[in-house]
């Protein structure tokens, strides 16, 4: 039915819910004016027809009303929480003011109601990809990306036992193990000291499963290089010489 | 045995570049028997070196890598070496900037077989 039908129909019988068909007839035309007409004289007629407030939300989101869009399918949602409009009108306004965890909540729970509405399940995808990508931006940079074991291996650490950068793997505790670093740094520098041996340099380490190689890339920092036993030592400096570079790099442009 | 103990540190000294080789507690840093050259403070030495290999023995438990064994630490000067035998008892080592560490670590496992 078109538009002057369904305005016949509307003009023919007030109290008939013809006014939503007509309303979001008028609406998706563009015409807000009457659209806002129509939907305000049904909801005289249907306060608390969810539908009605769901059209009216609508339009005020059309109108950059989107406060009290917000505000009407809230109403709804306590008269009918698994209104799939609401929570589809509720989703696209939480996205353009780009709380997305709250967008996804609701269109998740949109597409719930029906799994087969494809305006929801795209306004979904859309949603997650957007999060998603926001998310994988906000990433930590791998400082040593592109060496061996970066994603394992190399741990970088601040004078006061802070992780920098970088990440141990098994079940090693980062924080604990920063911690630990830092200790083990301030009595190696007491030790060269004491006995004149001049400045620290590096430690080189060998446990029962581990080889483990300490450097400092710059006098306020750490930086931990670890590898299975099958790693030598000489190679494991090697490794832990080329990690130090880039964490130098990476603190000196860290700097304001 | 503080004769044969002696006898072990005085082979270790002979490799080029080793200032002074000790048996040293584990658990306290004393010295059980020592072998250095002029101006090498023994005592500091034990006590710093059983300090530092506690240190890294923390480190070690913290990222689950298992006992620690072996420790060198390079200085501008000179290094620290620590061997960690089977009885709590660490052969410590220090040498100048010249020496062939690789040579050295072997000799302190063969010193540290004194304690297998």
């Amino acid at each position: 039915m078109d538009i002057q039908a369904l305005a016949r129909e509307f003009a023919r019988d007030p109290d008939s819910l013809v006014f939503l068909r007509l309303g979001e007839g008028l609406r998706r035309k563009g015409d807000l004016e009457s659209a806002t007409a129509v939907a305000l004289s049904g909801l005289e007629r249907y306060p608390d027809l969810p539908a009605a407030r769901d059209l009216y939300a609508r339009l005020l989101l059309d109108a950059s009303r989107p406060d009290e869009a917000r505000h009407v399918w809230e109403t709804v949602l306590q008269r009918d929480a698994r209104h799939q409009g609401a929570h589809k009108g509720l989703g696209f306004l939480y996205y353009s003011r780009g709380d997305l965890d709250a967008a996804l909540e609701h269109l998740e729970t949109a597409l719930a109601v029906d799994p087969t509405d494809q305006s929801v399940l795209q306004a979904f995808q859309l949603v997650r990809t957007t999060a998603r990508t926001i998310e994988e931006d906000d990433e930590e940079p791998n400082i040593f990306a592109g060496l061996e074991g970066a994603e394992h291996g190399l741990l970088l650490v601040d004078d006061a036992g802070r992780v920098l950068a970088g990440r141990l793997g098994g079940n090693a505790n980062t924080d604990e193990m920063a911690a630990r670093v830092a200790a083990l740094v301030r009595e190696a520098e007491r030790t060269a000291r004491l006995l004149d041996l001049g400045k620290w340099e590096w430690l080189i380490a060998e446990s029962a499963s581990q080889n483990v190689h300490l450097t400092q890339p710059t006098n306020e920092t750490c930086l931990v290089t670890m590898r299975d036993r099958s790693v030598p030592p000489g190679r494991l400096a090697f490794l832990a010489q080329k990690a130090n570079d880039a964490a130098r790099g990476w603190l000196e442009g860290q700097r304001p | 045995m503080t004769h044969q103990l002696q006898g072990v540190l005085d082979v270790l000294t002979r490799v080029r570049g080793v200032q002074g080789a000790m048996f040293v507690a584990r658990d306290d840093g004393l010295v059980i028997a020592e072998t250095l050259m002029e101006g090498v403070r023994g005592k500091a030495l034990a006590a710093l070196a059983a300090s530092v290999f506690g240190k890294f023995t923390w480190v070690s438990g913290t990222a689950k890598a298992g006992e620690p064994r072996f420790l060198h630490m390079q200085c501008t000067e000179g290094a620290v070496l620590v061997l960690a035998t089977n009885q709590d008892v660490l052969v410590v080592i220090v040498t100048d900037t010249n020496t062939n560490v690789g040579l050295v670590r072997l000799e302190m496992l063969r010193a540290g077989e004194v304690f297998a």
